[in-house]
């Protein structure tokens, strides 16, 4: 099936540019193309006519590199449950409907050009602490450090989590506090990551408030958005990692 | 590494220090309660003699300096993360979407909070009002007490336009204190990072109870007083 839409794609030429929504009609969208396969559609449309195309940030298309980065009619990634953009099928809109676009918003990610934002803030995040940098040696036998399953899984569904942003657009503080929590999580569950656990959680913390984030106010909307569905039970561990942490370094 | 102050004052230990001091005045509203609960009885020797302990006991004064600054860790702490969280998305969304897995409560926390100071400010005076104002408001000069669960009474069931806004106002702002606690209840847990598969859904159903019963207890006081005095 075909359908019509009227897009309002939110256009702004740099970080400093005031930028305005532009609307877009997009005819005979397939309701079996992806959300970016539409948009592809509209900016063959737009080079055709001579116009400039969207910027629009996107690479797997297989929902595990994060980086579409669209906030569709009021949601990061748009309408239904654990998806990313590329997830997002035309067949969760109606013919007629009228779809807005625009960019994750928060002082953190300074907007490149259109819907294209720069996340570098979370790669500092990451830099601060968001690994294990011991020497870990030759690969040593699997059973030589037994880990309890429920930990190895809580630590895997942290793991999960793609960077895409979506935590941070949801929040109504631009919080990146889920990210943060993923990152910290994934490690402090290991047995792996206890070595350099303080430095990591009192580390990763301050780069994330020196990014310009906001703080938690536990409302749930990073989890509702997320396309991993990471839980704010990782929150709550690294509030735990962090005061833990806070409480016991030396300096 | 961290100091103390850079742990206390980055997002994580803001949030800690939220949790604490809202943890504080949760029971320190059940302690208020229970002496509000003397109000209800017809003879006023209960109350005034418990308004005159609260007033002149070493003890009590020393848990009021502490209560205050309960309370103004929370006001301050509250205002300073409004501010960064304001400042961390600058420019807004044009296109809002009201999601059903958030509760409108756990979004108005500070605009609720900023009810509750007015409240909090108005609820002050008038208890400063008979504290200081009045030289020493359990005795008059001639040695008889004051009568301030008359008072307080009188205030509350008084007819005309005074007595209904005195009780709009205190409704208004029980039904504050209960949207705040209705988030903020098993919000200091998250904060302080008590989230445990087993206990967390009996943390959120009571803090939910307690929202709803505390508050409806402080604001059915009032009431009882208004029409039982009217019945005689």
């Amino acid at each position: 099936m075909d359908i019509n839409v009227t897009l309002k794609v939110w256009r702004q030429n740099g970080p400093n540019d005031k930028g305005d929504f532009k609307e877009y009609q997009i005819n005979k969208v397939s309701t079996d193309s992806s959300f970016l396969e539409m948009m592809d559609m509209l900016n063959n449309q737009l080079i055709e006519n001579g116009e400039d195309p969207i910027a629009f940030d996107h690479d797997c298309r297989e929902g595990i590199c994060g980086m579409c980065s669209m906030y569709i009619n009021g949601r990061p990634h748009g309408p239904g449950d654990g998806i990313t953009t590329c997830q997002l099928h035309m067949r969760s809109f109606k013919d007629g409907d009228t779809i807005y676009i625009e960019p994750w918003r928060a002082t953190a990610f300074p907007i490149i050009k259109d819907l294209m934002v720069d996340r570098t803030a979370f790669d500092k995040i990451m830099q601060a602490g968001g690994f294990v940098s011991v020497n870990t040696g030759s690969a040593q036998d699997a059973n030589n450090i037994p880990v309890r399953k429920e930990d190895a899984d809580e630590a895997f569904k942290a793991a999960a989590c793609i960077g895409c942003g979506a935590c941070v657009a949801a929040c109504k503080n631009a919080s990146a506090m889920l990210f943060t929590s993923a990152k910290v999580s994934q490690l402090a569950l290991l047995p792996q990551g206890q070595t350099e656990a303080t430095e990591r959680a009192l580390n990763m913390v301050a780069e994330m408030d020196a990014q310009g984030f906001g703080a938690c106010t536990n409302t749930g909307a990073c989890m509702a958005e997320c396309p991993k569905e990471i839980s704010l039970e990782h929150i709550a561990r690294l509030n735990r990692e962090y005061m833990a942490a806070s409480l016991t370094s030396r300096d | 590494m961290a100091s103390l102050k850079e742990s206390l004052t980055s997002s994580v230990g803001r949030k800690y220090v939220m949790g604490l001091t809202g943890l504080f005045l949760i029971v320190f509203l059940l302690v208020h309660l229970s002496g509000n609960f003397t109000l209800l009885l017809k003879d006023g020797t209960a109350f005034n003699t418990y308004a005159h302990f609260m007033k002149e006991n070493l003890l009590i004064k020393l848990s009021e300096v502490i209560l205050f600054g309960g309370f103004l860790l929370h006001i301050i702490q509250g205002l300073m993360l409004t501010a960064k969280n304001k400042a961390a998305r600058a420019v807004n969304y044009q296109v809002a979407h009201k999601h059903d897995k958030v509760d409108w409560t756990s979004k108005a926390m500070s605009a609720l909070g900023m009810i509750l100071l007015i409240f909090l400010i108005i609820h002050l005076y008038d208890f400063f009002r008979f504290k200081y104002f009045v030289a020493d408001p359990q005795m008059t000069a001639d040695g008889t007490m004051i009568d301030l669960h008359g008072i307080v009474r009188h205030e509350f069931s008084e007819g005309g336009l005074e007595g209904i806004f005195h009780l709009a106002v205190y409704t208004l702002g029980m039904a504050a204190v209960s949207f705040h606690l209705w988030h903020g209840f098993q919000s200091t847990f998250q904060s302080l990072g008590l989230r445990h598969p087993k206990y967390t859904p009996f943390i959120q159903g009571l803090g939910k109870l307690y929202a709803v019963v505390v508050p409806a207890a402080f604001v059915a006081i009032p009431y009882i007083i208004k029409f039982t005095a009217e019945a005689h």
